[in-house]
């Protein structure tokens, strides 16, 4: 069994670097408090948070919501539409769509939050670093992105993942880690690239100011806002990563339920049972926009022309 | 500069683009030809380098053997030869008919049979069908289990003149002749062996037609070949296209793009009707799928572990999962052969009868009588790259779940590959049964079974051992009145049925669409389309 | 520029090399290739050994990619399992998907930018509201069902476009498969710029210019756009690569035999040949790709230069 996503996690991803920038330095501190001053009056956080935390309590307790199991399946009332007690039908196989969903939460928020944070952190430090410091740095990592981003996820899912005998999520969530973060280290290298040429940053270097103190006091809040952007997408598409893994057997092993797995199963039905994609793709859909909010809301807080 | 950059590239992305807008070429359709899906062969296409239904539907059109399975019936005929006669079983004489011609214009004779067939059996040549020539004498000395070969050629194959020749077998074998439909037993040009790589390129042989072009990944063209000396295809040629997905190659056969395809996704079934009008096919094919149980596992060879199978093949659910998963393009199965068989050539649904039946109650009796699933858990393996058979899969388990009253009794182990499924078969590591599928080479009851049960088979893949069935099989194959060795082959069936190594689950139908344009589809018992009778009206 | 143009160039030498490399053992590890030629049967142990000897699957491994890399520096690519030469593969394979890829960034550009820009003017109107709801859609429907379900109506309800592109696939009928192609990462696109627009559109040089009474289309273009595309322009590099070689899907749908589907065909059949030969080009394709996107960095942005 997947272990349960705790709110820490979410939080962790609610404000990336917040670690360093919180701890090490003294006058960074107003800077992310400031941030944070300025989220909890922001309406878009707070829904978006409120969103997040239901999603993370089902995540928790699935059966606060659903009473029935999701691998209980009648194929007797295979892709049968709604009725009184299965408000949301049944798939191919006769399982229960409202309880699937409920259930598939876990797995997929799990995989989903935890690879998006993984991605965004290392490919985001890497990336931070090869545009900062250019030179032999930015061709070392840069080559390396690039080789990483070269091997096929469905090769590299066939070769990494079907030795692993894990049944929790982890082997998933690593992986995504490991082929994902090329992409998001382009994004920020890019990003720092352009916010190391601004003046306050050239102002700061002639006061004397340390590498890590312009990197995290200066650079990072103007450079994150289109990492936020692309993690808060690819958390969506890191769901269906799974599915398209758990399908070639080398993701999550069976019995799981996770929104990936359902949906990808429902695909093929799409002229004749509509509605058993409707229900799992409508429950990634909600996660998705609440973290694009989520992303949104702290991207605005960070944003110091808004103050 | 940066101006010069900027229009550089704009040029550069136009030049680049100019060519592609202009290449708007569609293929127009030929009047008279049949336009059928298809797919990449695996293999060259040698003749007994083939075993796959892609390449072997180009063989089937491009070669005729010594003898052909009627379309209909299945029933063996003679083709290419003339007669083939036998005294003991062991010994036969082959008589060719005149006036069979190569595309080429050479002629038919039996050196290219001989020729042909020592081919394929060499080792060298590394054909993936040479098993198929095992019952020639001297096959040993040309594939030898271990070392080099010590002849080139099968002693037991003799040129008598240009239409005769005999053959010997190391046993006796009267079901032999019958098999020799089977593509891999196809005579070969002189320019097979003289020009190899020319001929791979467009490959011909002596069938009703010919390569005319063929774009590796895309099409092949055949078109009539001239020299045939069977009846004439009624149409023009066939146009071959690659489809890479069996979804787009039936909305394409709805659009009118595409005339046939032999391979119809059991998820756009329910959308027949409107789609399609009554313009499929849905006939019984020789192919049947089985579950099979890894008998080299000592827990699944115990007496309790027997009671275990029993009660797995009771817990399966195979009309409903036919009906509901399968659209009734599957038929629940009640033997370990096809119905393509009919009862004359063995076929007989009573010999798994009720121990094929859902019978829940029963099933879970048997199981808990028997312990439980060896390691308490049953595992369910298959591999996940092709066929979509996790459905069924997930079927069976929700079947058996369902028996069991525990939703997680029972679960599927995908395997990413079939290479590395296959290799986790052949060294034994799947404690739990696993997929299994057998489509005919030749319609003959013999090969359901010998291939797949006799001890150290190549099919075997359970490494199931029983000595009487061994020796009813041999009893079989030496009998020389084919309607006594049927009654044997039935016989060592009813050893399955008590000993269950396999679960026969459903025989697989063939299925197709067709298009306005084409008439006269049918798909012969090997579910391939039978192109020759086909008429084309535009 | 020219100098750190041949040094990029120069880098590609060992990135090459530890593709080759990565990929040749990675294909190797998932075991051996000559099981699954037989079919549903054991091959008989002799014809297997004779296979591997024909495709040097019993020399040590070093030994094989020895003779792999020798071949290459002579043009062969060596040959696929069913005879076909690799080469002759990646002929027919790489412009059917560059035309694809062609298409799909097109769409990229003009769509997605022209949304993002539209809707990072006009944060919190219905247009935006609008954009996002279609972006969340994009997200959680897999490209499967939106490939499958323009089919159905553009190609089979409507017939206006033939279900599946032509052998040739010209142009003309890439046109759906690209769009198809290009959705999720329109999403990418267009909340990259819109964020960026809206970043940008609140900074000291805009509402100079503003100020000075510039025309508002002048000021969007010349002065806003050009600020903003960095990001979108990074993440469109990082695209290509990932359009080229993951494209299965829609290829697979619209029946387009490109790379992707080469590329999963080698990887499901285990031959290393067509594995590292297509993803070998691949990988020079990224670096292509990320080398225009750092010259056009300097182009963006003139406080930018070549290290």
């Amino acid at each position: 069994m997947p272990e349960p996503v705790t709110p820490v996690t979410v939080e962790a991803q609610l404000t990336p670097g917040a670690p360093e920038g919180g701890g090490a330095e003294g006058p960074a501190r107003s800077l992310w408090s400031d941030a944070w001053r300025s989220l909890r009056r922001n309406p878009v956080f707070i829904v978006s948070a409120l969103i997040i935390l239901f999603l993370v309590i089902v995540a928790i307790w699935p059966q606060l919501l659903a009473s029935g199991d999701p691998n209980d399946c009648d194929l007797a009332h295979g892709q049968d539409t709604s009725s009184s007690g299965h408000p949301f039908g049944y798939d191919a196989q006769g399982c229960d769509v409202y309880t699937r969903t409920v259930y598939g939460a876990r797995a997929s928020i799990t995989v989903g939050v935890c690879a998006t944070a993984g991605v965004a952190l290392l490919g985001g430090i890497l990336g931070a670093l090869a545009g900062f410091f250019g030179r032999w740095a930015d061709a070392l990592l840069s080559r390396v992105a690039d080789i990483f981003f070269g091997i096929p996820v469905i090769l590299g899912g066939l070769v990494l993942l079907s030795v692993v005998t894990s049944t929790t999520v982890w082997p998933v969530v690593g992986f995504i880690v490991l082929l994902g973060w090329p992409q998001i280290s382009r994004i920020a290298r890019g990003s720092v690239i352009t916010v190391k040429e601004n003046d306050y940053v050239h102002a700061a270097r002639t006061l004397g100011a340390s590498n890590s103190r312009i990197l995290l006091r200066h650079i990072l809040p103007n450079a994150i806002a289109p990492v936020i952007v692309v993690a808060t997408i690819a958390l969506g598409t890191y769901i269906a990563l799974e599915a398209t893994l758990s399908f070639l057997g080398v993701g999550l092993k069976p019995p799981a339920v996770s929104w990936g797995i359902d949906i990808s199963n429902a695909a093929p039905y799409i002229r004749n049972a509509p509605h058993m994609l409707l229900y799992p793709a409508g429950a990634l859909a909600l996660t998705v926009l609440a973290f694009i909010m989520l992303g949104d809301a702290v991207r605005d807080a960070l944003d110091p022309k808004l103050r | 500069m940066r101006l010069g950059l900027r229009t550089g590239a704009l040029a550069a992305a136009l030049v680049l683009a100019v060519p592609w807008l202009a290449s708007c070429g569609a293929t127009a359709t030929e009047s008279g030809v049949v336009r059928a899906k298809w797919g990449d062969p695996q293999n060259p296409l040698e003749p007994a380098n083939t075993n796959e239904v892609n390449g072997g539907k180009v063989l089937d059109m491009i070669f005729r053997g010594l003898k052909l399975y009627n379309p209909d019936t299945a029933e063996p005929e003679y083709a290419v030869a003339k007669s083939i006669s036998s005294d003991d079983a062991q010994n036969f004489k082959v008589t060719l008919k005149d006036g069979w011609k190569f595309a080429d214009g050479t002629k038919v004779t039996s050196q290219s049979f001989v020729d042909a067939w020592n081919y394929a059996a060499y080792l060298p040549n590394a054909q993936i069908g040479a098993d198929f020539f095992g019952y020639i004498d001297g096959y040993d000395k040309v594939h030898p289990d271990k070392g080099k070969p010590t002849a080139k050629k099968l002693s037991g194959l003799k040129v008598v003149d240009d239409t005769h020749f005999t053959v010997k077998l190391n046993q006796k074998f009267s079901l032999f002749p019958d098999m020799l439909g089977y593509a891999a037993f196809s005579p070969l040009p002189k320019k097979f062996f003289t020009d190899h790589d020319a001929w791979l390129e467009k490959p011909f042989g002596n069938g009703p037609y010919e390569v005319t072009d063929y774009e590796r990944g895309g099409r092949m063209k055949l078109r009539l070949n001239d020299q045939y000396n069977g009846t004439k295809p009624r149409n023009k040629g066939v146009d071959l296209l690659v489809y890479t997905d069996d979804n787009t190659a039936y909305t394409d056969v709805v659009a009118g793009q595409l005339d046939v395809t032999d391979a119809v996704p059991a998820e756009q079934l329910s959308n027949l009707h409107k789609d399609i009008d009554n313009r499929y096919i849905n006939t019984p094919a020789g192919i049947i799928q089985t579950l099979m149980f890894p008998m080299y596992d000592k827990e699944w060879a115990t007496a309790d572990a027997l009671k275990v199978r029993r009660g797995i093949s009771l817990a399966i659910n195979r009309e409903q999962i036919t009906d509901k998963i399968f659209q009734k393009t599957r038929i629940p199965a009640k033997d370990w052969t096809s119905p393509v068989l009919r009862d004359e050539g063995g076929y007989n649904p009573d010999i798994c009868g009720d121990r094929c039946e859902y019978n829940p109650k029963k099933a879970k009796q048997l199981i808990d009588e028997g312990g439980g699933f060896p390691g308490g858990r049953l595992v369910l393996s298959y591999n996940a790259d092709t066929g979509n058979h996790k459905q069924w899969i997930d079927a069976i388990c929700n079947s058996v779940n369902r028996v069991m009253g525990n939703s997680k009794a029972c679960v599927g182990n995908p395997v990413g590959t079939f290479a590395d499924f296959r290799t986790q078969i052949q060294s034994g590591k799947f404690s739990g049964p696993f997929r299994s599928g057998w489509q005919m080479d030749y319609p003959l009851i013999q090969n359901f079974l010998q291939p797949v049960y006799t001890t150290g088979a190549p099919s075997n893949d359970g490494k199931w051992s029983d000595k009487r069935f061994d020796a009813l099989i041999n009893k079989a194959n030496a009998d020389p009145d084919p309607k006594s060795a049927i009654k044997d082959f039935q016989d060592s069936e009813r050893i399955l049925a008590e000993q269950l190594p396999a679960i026969p689950l459903w025989y697989q139908n063939g299925t197709a669409v067709y298009g306005t344009r084409v008439h006269d589809v049918k798909l012969n018992p090997f579910s391939v389309p039978v192109f020759e009778e086909m008429t084309v009206n535009d | 520029m020219g100098r750190y143009v041949i040094r990029r160039l120069l880098q590609m030498i060992p990135v090459f090399i530890g593709t080759t490399l990565l990929i040749f053992l990675m294909v190797n590890v998932m075991g051996d290739p000559t099981a699954a030629l037989c079919g549903d049967k054991a091959c008989d142990p002799a014809t297997q050994a004779a296979l591997r000897e024909q495709f040097h699957l019993d020399k040590p491994l070093v030994q094989q990619y020895l003779i792999y890399l020798g071949n290459i520096f002579q043009g062969d690519f060596g040959t696929a399992f069913n005879g076909d030469s690799v080469s002759d593969l990646m002929l027919r394979a790489y412009p059917v998907t560059i035309k694809l890829t062609f298409v799909a960034i097109v769409f990229e550009i003009v769509i997605g930018i022209g949304l993002g820009v539209i809707t990072g003017l006009r944060r919190g109107k219905p247009i935006d509201t609008g954009v996002l709801v279609l972006t969340l859609v994009v997200i959680s429907v897999p490209t499967f069902v939106t490939g499958l379900v323009a089919q159905l109506l553009f190609g089979m309800q409507w017939g206006i476009v033939k279900p599946s592109v032509a052998y040739e696939a010209p142009l003309s009928e890439l046109i759906l498969p690209g769009l198809v192609l290009a959705s999720v990462s329109l999403a990418y696109v267009t909340r990259l710029t819109r964020t960026s627009v809206a970043e940008n559109a609140r900074s000291d040089y805009v509402r100079t210019a503003v100020a000075k009474g510039l025309p508002r289309r002048r000021i969007i273009w010349r002065h806003l756009l050009r600020n903003s595309l960095i990001p979108v322009v990074t993440f469109i590099g990082t695209d290509i690569g990932a359009l080229m070689g993951g494209a299965i899907v829609t290829e697979r749908i619209f029946n387009i035999r490109g790379v992707g589907y080469q590329l999963y065909q080698g990887i499901l059949h285990q031959s290393s040949p067509t594995v590292v030969g297509f993803v070998t080009v691949l990988v020079i394709v990224f670096l292509l790709a990320n080398l225009i996107v750092d010259l056009l960095y300097a182009v963006l942005d003139p406080r930018i230069r070549y290290a």
